[in-house]
């Protein structure tokens, strides 16, 4: 699909990154010891959930030749600070246990050693003498009176709670015709990267200078924070992000306590310090999304118009609460409503510590959960209104003339067409040939199911939102600032020969950067994309950079490019006038056109890039008065409807938004409780795509994520707060064989807000499968009344649910154990009667039995 | 996750390796394939004072047919089993149970011995021992017995080996010509090990079922032996009403434990809906 | 402390190490061939999967002294007189990789599948690349870049 000459932005460029790192010549943190002599870490965990640490003992590990020394929480406690966080609640957060511990896994003390084979050997000798506390891990028996509080200081276990009301909610559900309920239960699960983190720092004590280098992907906020737990002034802590991550899908932006934690150890023993996460520590103690138990109720008028909603929210953080979270439950708040146009809501949201480990930014941040619900609850209407699930969505939906389309949480949608592309994705599927052939089905006795899920996809934070978890009194006092921005930065130089640098100061973790901005420079200056080099290494000292900084929260798309656009402008711009100089013409009579300055009519000469390049860098002289010499230049894009959150709640929490409309089909085996994906379907609106065949792997890749939360991966946890899923044996990452086969396509609404009109995507369809394969199974055992409120759908649970539902005679409610995948009877509960508070009784806390190493870190039993 | 320290060993043949096992007493353990022993010293789950690699023993690796048995070698790979010719021909059952071994990579390294030796009861290869009647035999300072595979598995991870001997020789019957046969497994993700597996071999005259053979894995401590459900097919023959009913009679007959990839309840469940599956395939290839 | 003596990608190397020493890690750390990942250590990922005398299998769960007079292929072997491997050619055609950690293991993964089944249909392929875990690409460019792949490479033989 290569094309020759202009245009290169829209087509499927091969990758530039791909040479490296087929060959084995990527540079991961792991791969090249950028310091000589650098000593390895082991950190050592604790292995209970709830403790008071009452002491250490060193001295065996001490002794172990080839130790170097080792750190505990009294230096942590003594020498850093705690970071902050996002909420007002009195919660210290430091980068290791200082006084207690509060999750399993939570580091306790580091040992650093010759290598890593004998670090560990020291860690295991390493003695805390513990004194167990009362574990709690249900976010809803956490809220409880005589629940263990894990924070004296702040009394419960509520770190935060807001409720937002927009519109007038309580009319909304006076005047409603019809009111929808539902429990939902959202499962703890990660990216899991294949790639673990990696720290590695130095200290330069003569100069007061830390370098970290890390696969951190930002935000760059943390490098502030984390000089202030240092106690460093922030232009003397440097960090260094290597060209290439192996994976982070937001994983990777939790490290930041690690990096405080290694920097702490190689100041305190005088050695530059390795730390490379095994995968152990990283199932254990990295990040993943919050466990989430949702209470949802929809107000509606019995032709399907939806009045208002109410969501309730209980997010389980962890032990801490660690910035950005709460993002968990505010990263979505200018599309709460998602793509529907309903104008009344109110959202109760609380944000609760439990003894599991911490939470953050993982693929979808928050929207998996929101979509999930919404889109849940919209087939739970239609089901109780008699209509289709295609009827009551297109009911609901923002027509495209009503865009820029402000929600009434503050969200500022920029562009779209979401009836077009709800209409594509179920053109594509063959929607009523499916409902048909459901009905063949059915009729034969087999469970088919079709699922709907259509998706506001937020991409570029505001990183504003963030304040929305602060109480609208507390960000009206004056000391208060206000915070609001989403800038990103790029440098691009041009050679004497008319040769191309690109700078960027992001993060990749695999979205190839370098091949996107060559096609995005190679546009702009009229060369092809092997003329530009780009350069992508983020480095503190160096770069430009801003807090908001990094490549999250599918930034690059959407905002990164737009600073390549507007330096490369900038360029052309100056090209301009340097040329009208040397032609002695006013600079509005040219144009810069297919890689050189012309006149704007077509005739006359031109000067080439190449030509001007030369001489600007040759003969300064050359240059008009007053023109800067050299040819570069850097721009700083940000988004000037990136607003701080207003005294109403409102606010426009991401920049750009995308739209995903999916479709799909399954087939559940009755008898094994197997799902089978027999048709999937989605399509995105990312405005103007750069590269299809990179954006198409975003989705891929998205798509498979958002399905492993919904059938195979979570963290899950015993009433002891032990981790059962500790190894990749129990903690189920998809293979090949699960992956489904996926039907994409595009439809295209450029956002007026960027300069080449695109959006960001790489989040994608990891928020709209667990809506949408949760919505095909449970249209799929209807008959049995089943309907799906509780990831992941196990076969185990699946089948307990179709089993007891076999058993029970039809029109009377199976009574379950668990809050497991709930019989749809009895959708419309009245709203007291959740006061009731089912509890989540997970069943079942043994992990699971073989002889491969299965996940409980407190048992060291040798085997046999 | 690094392995904590070990004496290392690699003899190049079984009586030094019996020597160095003897050393230790109890305190070491063999190394075969790795490919279950390795994780769990990374994880620092096992520790032994040292290792005893049988790699280097060229002898313990064949596949070799001899009175009606197909004899192998503890340390013939799961790969050279996939491949042979003589396995393919005259144990089916254990190809395809090959396939359900994780993956090739794994099989690449994993050994027959190994895989039995370890007990794993979620395993492929113990299955197919239980249900082929097999036999393995075992080398200690004391000499060498056989176990019958009924005498070998004792629960979870443990067999009646003693730690002192190695298990040398993996011995299956071979399948009577025609023999229909199946393995039918559940698991989370291909390559995983099984939350329920059923191996069945029937052996068919017409409409009555000569032989029939049913052995699970995952459903319980050990892989059990569907002795009672075997009985109804060979009794009342091949025909559906006869597979439900042993089909049923298996659930009876298995106690599996619950973790946290399937409840006690569905694993039992499973072992009847598989064992019904394998039954209806091996039936279906089943000549004579 | 113990010797090991070995060829990978054709060059004959000796190093010493501790009896302990994971495979993977002396290729990594001792050889200096840091394109063999390392994702678990307990033989889930795949990233650490090199060719072992001509056959997969994962560096992770193996000891550097078992590898002693063996004959190594890692994915720094794969290119030829400076050109990639077809499979390598159809990995970058096919967007079968993205932040490429899998990769390694992913390309030696195949490599042993297209050798023992030169023309797999698409259940095959994925069950084949099943034994690698990768979190980018939702596998399908590496299925597409597999399957075409296939007869290139019995073209190529
Ligand atoms: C990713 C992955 C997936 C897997 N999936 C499956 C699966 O689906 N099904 C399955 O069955 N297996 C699976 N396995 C395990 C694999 O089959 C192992 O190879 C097997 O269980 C053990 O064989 P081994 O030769 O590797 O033995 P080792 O790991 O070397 O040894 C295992 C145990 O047996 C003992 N032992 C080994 N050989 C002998 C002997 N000759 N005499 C006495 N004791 C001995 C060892 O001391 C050790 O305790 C998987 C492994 C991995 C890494
Ligand atoms: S690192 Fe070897 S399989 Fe994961
Ligand atoms: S490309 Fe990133 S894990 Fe496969």
């Amino acid at each position: 699909m290569e094309g020759t000459g202009l245009g290169w932005i829209g087509k499927s460029v091969k990758r530039v990154e791909d040479a490296r790192l087929l060959t084995g010549r990527g540079t991961f943190i792991d791969d090249h010891p950028p310091v000589a002599n650098a000593c390895h870490a082991a950190i050592v965990r604790s292995p209970l959930a709830h403790a008071k640490i009452r002491g250490y003992e060193l001295s065996a590990a001490l002794a172990l030749p080839g130790v170097v020394g080792a750190i505990t929480g009294e230096d942590v406690a003594r020498h850093t600070k705690p970071f902050s966080v996002g909420v007002t609640a009195p919660i210290h957060y430091y980068c290791a246990a200082t006084d207690r511990v509060r999750f399993v896994g939570e580091p306790v003390a580091v040992v650093v050693a010759k290598n890593r084979y004998i670090a560990e050997d020291a860690a295991d000798l390493v003695q805390v003498d513990y004194e167990p506390l009362p574990v709690v891990v249900d976010p809803e028996r956490a809220l409880d009176a005589d629940a263990p509080v894990l924070h004296e200081a702040v009394g419960s276990n509520l770190a935060g709670n807001r409720r937002l009301v927009y519109g007038d909610p309580d009319r909304a559900f006076r005047d409603a015709d019809v009111v929808v309920n539902e429990r939902f239960t959202f499962p703890k699960y990660a990216s899991t990267p294949i790639e673990t983190y990696g720290v590695i720092a130095r200290w330069d004590l003569l100069d007061g200078v830390c370098t970290v280098w890390s696969n951190f992907m930002g935000p760059f906020i943390m490098h502030p924070l984390t000089a202030r737990v240092l106690g460093l002034p922030e232009n003397r802590l440097r960090f260094i992000v290597p060209a290439d991550i192996g994976g982070s899908f937001g994983i990777k932006s939790s490290i930041y306590p690690y990096i405080a934690l290694i920097a702490l150890a190689a100041k305190r023993l005088g050695v530059p310090v390795k730390w490379i996460e095994d995968r152990r520590e990283h199932l254990l103690a990295s990040s993943s999304g919050t466990d989430r138990v949702a209470y949802r109720e929809v107000a509606a008028r019995q032709d399907g118009t939806i009045l208002g909603m109410r969501f309730k929210w209980l997010d389980n953080v962890g032990g801490y609460i660690r910035s950005p979270e709460p993002g968990c439950s505010f990263r979505p708040t200018g599309n709460f409503v998602g793509p529907y146009r309903f104008q009344h809501l109110e959202v109760d949201a609380s944000v609760v510590m439990t003894n599991k480990s911490l939470t953050g930014p993982n693929r979808g941040y928050a929207c998996g959960h929101l979509y999930f619900e919404t889109e849940g609850m919209m087939d739970r209407l239609a089901d109780r209104l008699g209509l289709d699930p295609v009827e009551v969505r297109r009911k609901n939906l923002i027509q495209p003339d009503q865009f820029p389309y402000r929600t009434p949480s503050g969200g500022l949608y920029d562009s779209g067409d979401y009836p077009a592309a709800f209409d594509r994705a179920l053109e594509l599927a063959g929607y009523d040939e499916l409902r048909r052939e459901q009905a063949t089905a059915r009729a034969a006795g087999r469970y088919v199911g079709i699922g709907l899920a259509l998706a506001v996809d937020p991409s570029v934070s505001n990183m504003g939102y963030v304040a929305t978890a602060l109480d609208p009194q507390f960000r009206a006092k004056p000391e208060y600032l206000a915070k609001s921005g989403a800038v990103d930065s790029a440098t691009i130089k041009i050679d004497p020969l008319g040769r191309v640098i690109a700078i960027l100061g992001t993060t990749p973790q695999g979205q190839g950067h370098q091949t996107v901005v060559s096609q995005i420079v190679a546009d702009e200056l009229g060369l092809v994309p092997q003329d530009v080099t780009v350069v992508d290494e983020m480095d503190t000292f160096t770069r430009v950079w801003s807090i908001s900084s990094g490549t999250y929260s599918s930034r690059f798309g959407s905002v990164g490019t737009s600073a390549v656009a507007l330096a490369a402008r900038k360029l052309t711009a100056k090209l301009v006038d340097y040329a009208a100089h040397l032609m002695e013409l006013p600079a509005p009579s040219l144009e810069f056109r297919d890689g050189a300055v012309r006149l704007r009519d077509g005739k006359g000469p031109s000067y080439s890039i190449k030509d001007l390049a030369g001489r600007a860098h040759w003969n300064t002289e050359s240059l008009p008065e007053g023109m800067e010499p050299g040819l570069q230049a850097t721009a700083v894009f940000g988004f000037t409807v990136a607003k701080a959150v207003d005294a109403e709640d409102r606010v426009n929490s991401s920049n750009t938004y995308g739209f995903i409309a999916e479709v799909m089909a399954v087939e559940v085996d009755p008898e094994t409780a197997a799902i089978k994906i027999l048709r999937y379907v989605t399509v995105h609106d990312a405005g103007t795509i750069i590269n299809p065949m990179i954006a198409e792997g975003q989705i891929y890749g998205g798509a498979l994520h958002g399905l492993g939360g919904a059938l195979y991966e979570e963290l899950a946890y015993d009433e002891n707060g032990q981790l059962l899923t500790g190894t990749f044996m129990d903690y189920l990452v998809p293979t090949a064989s699960e992956a489904p086969q996926i039907e994409i396509a595009h439809v295209v609404s450029p956002s007026p807000l960027t300069p080449l009109g695109s959006k960001g995507l790489g989040e994608s369809s990891s928020m709209t499968v667990p809506a949408v394969i949760a919505n095909a199974v449970s249209d799929a055992l209807a008959p049995l009344g089943i309907r799906i409120n509780e990831l992941p759908m196990t076969p185990s649970k699946l089948w307990k649910a179709i089993d007891q539902a076999q058993r029970t005679p039809t029109g009377v409610s199976a009574p379950l154990a668990s809050g497991a995948l709930q019989p749809r009877r009895g959708v419309s509960e009245p709203r007291e009667s959740r006061a009731l508070r089912p509890r989540a009784g997970v069943s079942e806390p043994r992990a699971s039995f073989s002889g491969h190493p299965r996940s409980d870190p407190t048992s060291r039993t040798s085997l046999q | 996750m690094k392995p904590p320290k070990f004496e290392y060993h690699a003899p190049k043949s079984l009586e030094e390796a019996l020597e160095a096992l003897g050393r230790y007493g109890g305190d070491a353990k063999v190394l075969a394939g790795g490919q279950s022993l390795m994780p769990l010293l990374n994880f620092r789950l096992a520790r032994p004072t040292a290792l005893v690699d049988l790699n280097r023993i060229g002898s313990l690796a064949y596949i070799r047919e001899h009175n009606g048995q197909i004899r192998f070698g503890a340390m013939t790979r799961q790969r050279t089993i996939e491949f042979s010719p003589v396995v393919a021909q005259r144990l089916p059952l254990l190809k395809e149970a090959t396939h359900w071994v994780g993956h090739l990579p794994i099989r690449t390294r994993g050994t027959i011995g190994g895989s039995i030796a370890h007990a794993d009861p979620s395993a492929e290869y113990p299955a197919v021992l239980a249900a082929l009647e097999g036999e393995v035999v075992a080398r200690g300072a004391r000499g060498e017995r056989v176990i019958r595979a009924g005498d070998l598995f004792q629960t979870y991870l443990t067999t009646s080996l003693a730690p002192d001997e190695i298990l040398t020789e993996v011995r299956l019957p071979v399948m009577p010509a025609g023999a229909g046969y199946a393995l039918e497994e559940f698991a989370r993700r291909h390559g995983d090990f099984a939350i329920i597996g059923i191996a069945a071999v029937v052996v068919r005259e017409g409409p009555r079922c000569t032989m029939a053979r049913l052995a699970t894995a995952g459903a319980g401590p050990v892989p059990v032996r569907l002795r009672a459900a075997e009985q109804i097919l060979e009794r009342e023959g091949l025909g559906e009403a006869a597979i439900e009913a042993a089909a049923r009679r298996a659930t009876e007959l298995v106690t599996p434990d619950a973790d946290i990839h399937a409840s006690a309840d569905y694993r039992r469940h499973l072992t009847g809906v598989l064992t019904k599956r394998a039954l209806t395939r091996a039936i279906g290839v089943a000549r004579g | 402390m113990v010797t090991v003596r070995l060829n990978v990608n054709g060059v004959a190397h000796e190093g010493r190490c501790e009896p302990r020493k994971l495979l993977a890690d002396f290729i990594r750390e001792d050889l200096g061939l840091t394109g063999t990942h390392v994702g678990c250590e307990h033989g889930i990922c795949g990233a650490c999967t090199i060719m072992f005398n001509g056959e997969a299998a994962r560096s992770c769960i193996m000891l550097a002294v078992q590898a002693d007079g063996a004959e190594l292929m890692t994915v720094e072997g794969l290119m030829r007189d400076g050109k990639l491997h077809p499979l390598q050619e159809a990995f970058r055609e096919h967007h079968a990789l993205q932040c490429g950690f899998c990769t390694p293991g992913m390309l030696i993964t195949a490599l042993d599948l297209l050798r023992t089944n030169p023309s797999p249909n698409d259940r095959e392929i994925r069950e084949g690349i099943s034994a690698v875990l990768c979190r980018c690409t939702g596998y399908q460019g590496i299925v597409n870049a597999v399957r075409a792949a296939a007869p290139i490479l019995v073209a190529g033989r």
